[in-house]
């Protein structure tokens, strides 16, 4: 495939701007419904691709993993606190 | 002296087991004496604060960890998974106590300097606490601070050309048993194959997209040395296709008590003389053997590959010559749902490098998934919510009696509309002229 654009990191970072209030961490399946023609292996390049840009980061329990905006977000979020 | 009295854990070292809290001690002792001179790189009191902090939940029987966390190391999505103290004033030695996991050899194999590098390393920058192994299978490093993280991963791709394993939404660590290395029931490559499929799933082992954990795991032959049934969502379980291998003087040698049986296992205590009758032939599962008092037979198309026969007279009987492997889907622990084994999903399929036939049912179990799973369900669940039959269309693999595991219980395949010649509409009159009413 083609690779990752500028519009496809565009459509996540404000997908994750637009929820900023009210949520900060995302499964990766809610990024895949933003992009009904791809394959998840492909949404996740870029993913991938806003993670070694420093854009998103990783939040894990050790179990499962979720992605957000770099420094968005509390603890108390990802614990259902908030 | 101890820095906090722990009188409930202290109880829990009067029993007959090894204690992980005389081992923490221990390793306490050992870090307050600094024999190595070591200029440690976290609080060097942290072994005992976990103590500290330990006893206290057992205490209130309440957990003082919180949940999880981000960090990791550059571009990983797994491999360190974040734990914080929610006591950090009462404990700051573990105000922050992460685990790493790293992946252990192909087979477990270590040599003395991998683990001197490996404990080195974790003595320095961590809190010495090892977990050898955990039960994914690989080494977990127990209790260590954020700074630290990416100079112990630096140490361990560059000084010891090994990784991070998984954690989260990944692939996780892939096991093997020892397989062909030393144990001759061993089916296919168990080794070569995990360290293949490891290297050529990098993507998935360090970047989350699954709904969820994925497990593989590989063992030589049904004696599941790694329970891969049970312990993967994808099992790769050795077996072959032809007749077991008899040598029916060797068989009569077992009989007439010239050789052990289980190749000598069971000798601590007198269990009387070798009795093929009762200790092989009652003990099959699926009562295809027969001894005639001179000659063993098996009949092949009943045997289920159960291991037995071969385990107790290992000189007489062999596996088949031709070998490869059968692959199981679905194993889990409860969380969602209650535990499950896996189920067949290949019976039989080929374990020739460079392994594309069984990547080929990776890869379209993923594609699956990915689309169909819900966040947080393992391939198991997903599998039972949509039925066993969207799994065997996802991987295009044909219905096969083998697949059911008992009628009624599971009856979950039906013929599609498609695959019925005429599909659903029928000729009435035709019929009513062969058929009266
Ligand atoms: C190729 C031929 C046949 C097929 C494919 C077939 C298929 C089935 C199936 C799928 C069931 C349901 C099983 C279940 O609930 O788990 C069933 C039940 C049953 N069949 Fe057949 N059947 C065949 C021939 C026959 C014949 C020839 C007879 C009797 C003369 C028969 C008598 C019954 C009876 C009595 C039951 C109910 C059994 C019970 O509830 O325990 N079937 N069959
Ligand atoms: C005196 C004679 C018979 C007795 C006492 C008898 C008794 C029974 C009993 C106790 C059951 C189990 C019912 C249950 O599921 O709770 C049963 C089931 C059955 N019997 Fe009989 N039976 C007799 C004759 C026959 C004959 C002659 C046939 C066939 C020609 C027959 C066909 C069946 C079938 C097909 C079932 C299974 C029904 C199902 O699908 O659950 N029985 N019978
Ligand atoms: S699983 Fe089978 S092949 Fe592998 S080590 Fe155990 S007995 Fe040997
Ligand atoms: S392997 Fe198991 S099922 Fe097969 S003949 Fe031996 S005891 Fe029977």
């Amino acid at each position: 495939m083609a690779d990752v654009t500028d519009q496809q990191k565009a459509v996540i970072v404000d997908f994750l701007k637009g929820k900023s209030a009210a949520k900060s961490k995302f499964y990766f399946n809610d990024f895949v419904a933003l992009f009904p023609d791809m394959k998840p292996r492909e949404v996740k390049k870029i993913l991938t691709a806003l993670v070694n840009d420093q854009v998103l980061e990783f939040w894990s329990s050790g179990s499962t993993t979720m992605y957000g905006l770099k420094g968005a977000g509390k603890q108390s979020h990802a614990e259902g606190e908030d | 002296m101890a820095k906090y009295p722990t009188p409930m854990l202290d109880e829990l070292e009067s029993g007959p087991w090894p204690s992980f809290v005389s081992d923490i001690k221990q390793e306490a002792a050992n870090r307050k004496a600094n024999p190595k001179n070591l200029d440690y790189q976290i609080p060097v009191d942290c072994l005992e604060d976990l103590l500290g902090q330990v006893e206290l939940s057992y205490k209130e029987k309440e957990t003082h960890w919180k949940h999880g966390g981000i960090v990791g190391v550059f571009g990983y999505g797994g491999g360190v998974i974040g734990r914080y103290s929610d006591q950090p004033e009462m404990f700051p030695g573990v105000a922050a106590f992460h685990t790493m996991r790293v992946a252990q050899p192909s087979g477990k194999y270590y040599d003395t300097k991998f683990l001197r590098t490996l404990c080195d390393i974790w003595d320095l920058r961590g809190s010495g606490l090892t977990n050898m192994h955990g039960s994914t299978g690989d080494i977990v490093l127990l209790g260590t601070q954020t700074p630290q993280l990416e100079e112990i991963f630096w140490q361990l791709t560059h000084e010891m050309k090994n990784d991070l394993g998984g954690s989260g939404s990944n692939l996780r660590t892939p096991a093997a048993c020892l397989g062909m290395s030393r144990c001759e029931f061993a089916c296919y490559n168990t080794q070569d194959m995990c360290y293949q499929l490891t290297m050529d799933y990098q993507d998935e082992l360090h970047r989350p997209a699954f709904p969820y954990k994925f497990k593989f795991k590989f063992d030589g032959c049904p004696n599941g040395c790694v329970c891969a049934m049970a312990r993967s969502d994808f099992a790769v379980i050795g077996t072959w296709k032809d007749d077991i291998k008899i040598d029916q003087e060797k068989v009569k040698a077992y009989v007439a008590g010239e050789i052990k049986p289980n190749a000598g296992a069971h000798a601590g205590r007198d269990w009387g003389p070798f009795n093929i009758e009762k200790e092989v032939i009652a003990r099959c599962p699926s009562q295809c053997m027969k001894w005639d008092g001179s000659k063993l037979s098996i009949k092949t198309a009943d045997c289920v590959r159960c291991m037995h026969c071969i385990n107790t007279m290992p000189q007489a009987l062999h596996i088949g010559d031709e070998r490869g492997a059968c692959i199981l889907v679905g194993a889990k622990a409860p969380v969602v749902d209650g535990a499950q084994m896996g189920s067949v999903l290949i019976p039989f399929i080929s374990c020739e490098e460079p392994y594309d036939d069984i990547k080929e049912v990776i890869e379209k179990i993923w594609d699956w998934w990915m689309e169909e799973g819900k966040n947080r369900e393992r391939v198991g669940e997903t599998m039972k919510r949509l039925s066993f039959q969207k799994l065997l269309e996802a991987t295009e693999t044909p219905a096969m009696p083998c697949q059911v595991k008992n009628p009624r219980t599971n009856p979950f395949i039906f013929f599609k509309e498609s695959e019925v010649p005429g599909g659903w509409t029928h000729d009435l009159k035709a019929y009513r002229q062969r058929h009266q009413r």
